[in-house]
């Protein structure tokens, strides 16, 4: 589904290097690393709002490199929900809809089912001014499904949460995901939430890659220093 | 028997006893009094000469005094559609946009604020009798188009009050976290769509208020005009209108032409303040 292939990108002083990833259809793939490590940029280049200086990305067989981030078919939400202020909450959920020229009849009907599994259906004519945390999450998540995307991007979703709603939030991207048949990739750095959404995991450190596999190969058998630090272990066994 | 005085917070009583808070209110209330005894003395000014309600309408109601207003609010409304064609894509590029000479260019901008107005008024003139000025100005006569008419008003009032706006509308654009704009971007939307769906919306009270701004100065130039389009009566306006009448003597028509400009400009103040960049959604 998402193939990154020797993909450079610069941002300032900091570079991400010569990443080589696949994710496989309908795969929960969680990016994992130390804050400032470059996950973030990555996922940005994924989506097309930063360009990339090396290599290739395609989404579902289509090289996207080049591609504006409308074109691409990739849903994002970042870690702050970025909600517009000046929309209702179903004007938001109905935005990128409505951008396809779909009628707002239409639209509803279409988002329907993604509202009831997020349970969101009360806040439809809030405004997004006064929702909490974990509700604006919600709705950035209905917002970016909305379309059908075919790869879902969330960088740090649940990170400005408190732990009981980042539980509960994250029970129920696992749950949409597998609902949905969605391929998402995550980024965090708690590992937590690795535990509760993963298929499998890449570990991110200075801007490269540094080990893939899943969470439990990975606590089982860290290669590096940085590895065994961000997991907690010492090699079968957390710290 | 009187209710007991509620008590004060601490904050207030520690405040009451600040020289930094005494002297900080002092000034504002020394200059808001300034601005009254001003607006004062006209009105008592007018009152003294007998200027009463009746024959404020009068004169207000002239066939000149008409005309001016006429002229004014024409020319600069004219004048404030091609500021905010100026306005907003300037001040979305100083915004957004990082590019060499972005310093330079950000400060030429306020160029029109800062030159006195009546330089301005020379500089136009020495334009349009330079080569390429001179170009355009037999070009505009080729289509029955003077200068010396309400063109070279609206002229006159787009340079001076143009960086209002832009200064306006860059705060407006730099109030809107790019992140909805990205949002907007993965959400389908092309730059065009984002800025049309997201941007201006968000943008829209500091472009209310610049252009309010705007318009309120260009209603109120007048050194420029005095230079580049003169006092004729086909160009007379409310500020030149203003100065004639003080010239030849007629204290009361100055003074009624003065504080309908005092009441315009209060009005847009206010609305100004009301639609203040980021006032809705900081």
């Amino acid at each position: 589904m998402l193939q990154i292939q020797n993909t450079s990108l610069k941002a300032g002083d900091f570079t991400v290097c010569d990443i080589n990833l696949t994710v496989a259809s309908k795969e929960y793939f969680v990016l994992m690393g130390q804050t400032g490590s470059g996950k973030s940029l990555l996922v940005k280049a994924i989506c097309g709002i930063i360009p990339i200086q090396k290599g290739s990305i395609c989404i579902d067989g289509k090289d996207v490199t080049n591609l504006e981030p409308g074109k691409r078919q990739v849903g994002y939400v970042p870690q702050s929900s970025s909600l517009f202020p000046h929309l209702s909450v179903a004007d938001n959920i109905l935005f990128p809809l409505r951008i396809r020229k779909s009628n707002k009849k239409e639209a509803l009907k279409k988002t329907a089912p993604i509202i009831d599994a997020l349970n969101i259906s009360s806040l439809l004519e809030r405004s997004t001014l006064n929702l909490s945390g974990g509700e604006q999450q919600k709705v950035a998540l209905a917002r970016a499904l909305s379309f059908d995307p075919k790869l879902l991007i969330l960088d740090e979703p649940v990170s400005a949460l408190d732990e009981p709603t980042r539980y509960e939030i994250c029970k129920l991207l696992k749950t949409i995901q597998q609902d949905f048949s969605i391929t998402m990739v995550h980024v965090c750095h708690n590992l937590e939430e690795a535990r509760i959404v993963s298929d499998r995991v890449a570990i991110f450190s200075q801007g490269r890659i540094v080990q893939v596999g899943t969470l439990e190969n990975l606590i089982d058998d860290p290669r590096l220093e940085i590895v065994r630090k961000i997991l907690r272990t010492k090699g079968g066994q957390d710290i | 028997m009187r209710s007991p005085k509620p008590e004060l917070s601490t904050d207030v009583v520690k405040a009451r006893r600040n020289g930094l808070f005494v002297v900080s209110i002092g000034c504002l209330v020394l200059f808001v009094v300034m601005i009254c005894l001003l607006i004062l003395a006209d009105i008592f000014y007018l009152l003294h000469w007998g200027v009463g309600v009746e024959k404020f309408f009068k004169i207000l109601t002239s066939p000149q005094v008409l005309d001016c207003l006429r002229r004014s609010f024409l020319t600069s409304f004219i004048a404030l559609l091609l500021i905010v064609v100026t306005a907003v894509p300037v001040g979305y590029a100083l915004s957004r946009y990082r590019f060499f000479g972005h310093s330079i260019m950000n400060t030429f901008v306020d160029m029109p604020i800062v030159l006195p107005p009546v330089v301005l008024g020379i500089s136009l003139l020495a334009f349009f009798g330079s080569p390429m000025g001179n170009w355009i100005k037999v070009a505009l006569q080729h289509y029955g188009i003077s200068l010396v008419s309400s063109v070279g008003i609206v002229m006159c009032q787009y340079i001076v009050s143009v960086s209002y706006c832009i200064r306006a509308m860059k705060a407006s654009f730099d109030n809107v976290d790019r992140r909805l704009e990205h949002a907007a971007l993965t959400l389908g939307c092309s730059q065009e769509q984002a800025f049309m769906r997201v941007t201006m919306p968000l943008a829209r009270n500091g472009l209310i208020a610049g252009c309010v701004m705007a318009w309120a100065r260009a209603i109120g130039v007048f050194g420029p005009l005095m230079v580049f389009v003169g006092t004729g009566s086909r160009v007379q306006v409310m500020p030149t209108n203003l100065w004639l009448e003080l010239n030849v003597g007629n204290i009361e028509n100055a003074l009624v032409v003065a504080l309908i400009t005092m009441g315009i400009a209060s009005i847009a103040l206010v609305v100004a303040h009301c639609m203040a960049p980021g006032r809705k959604w900081s």
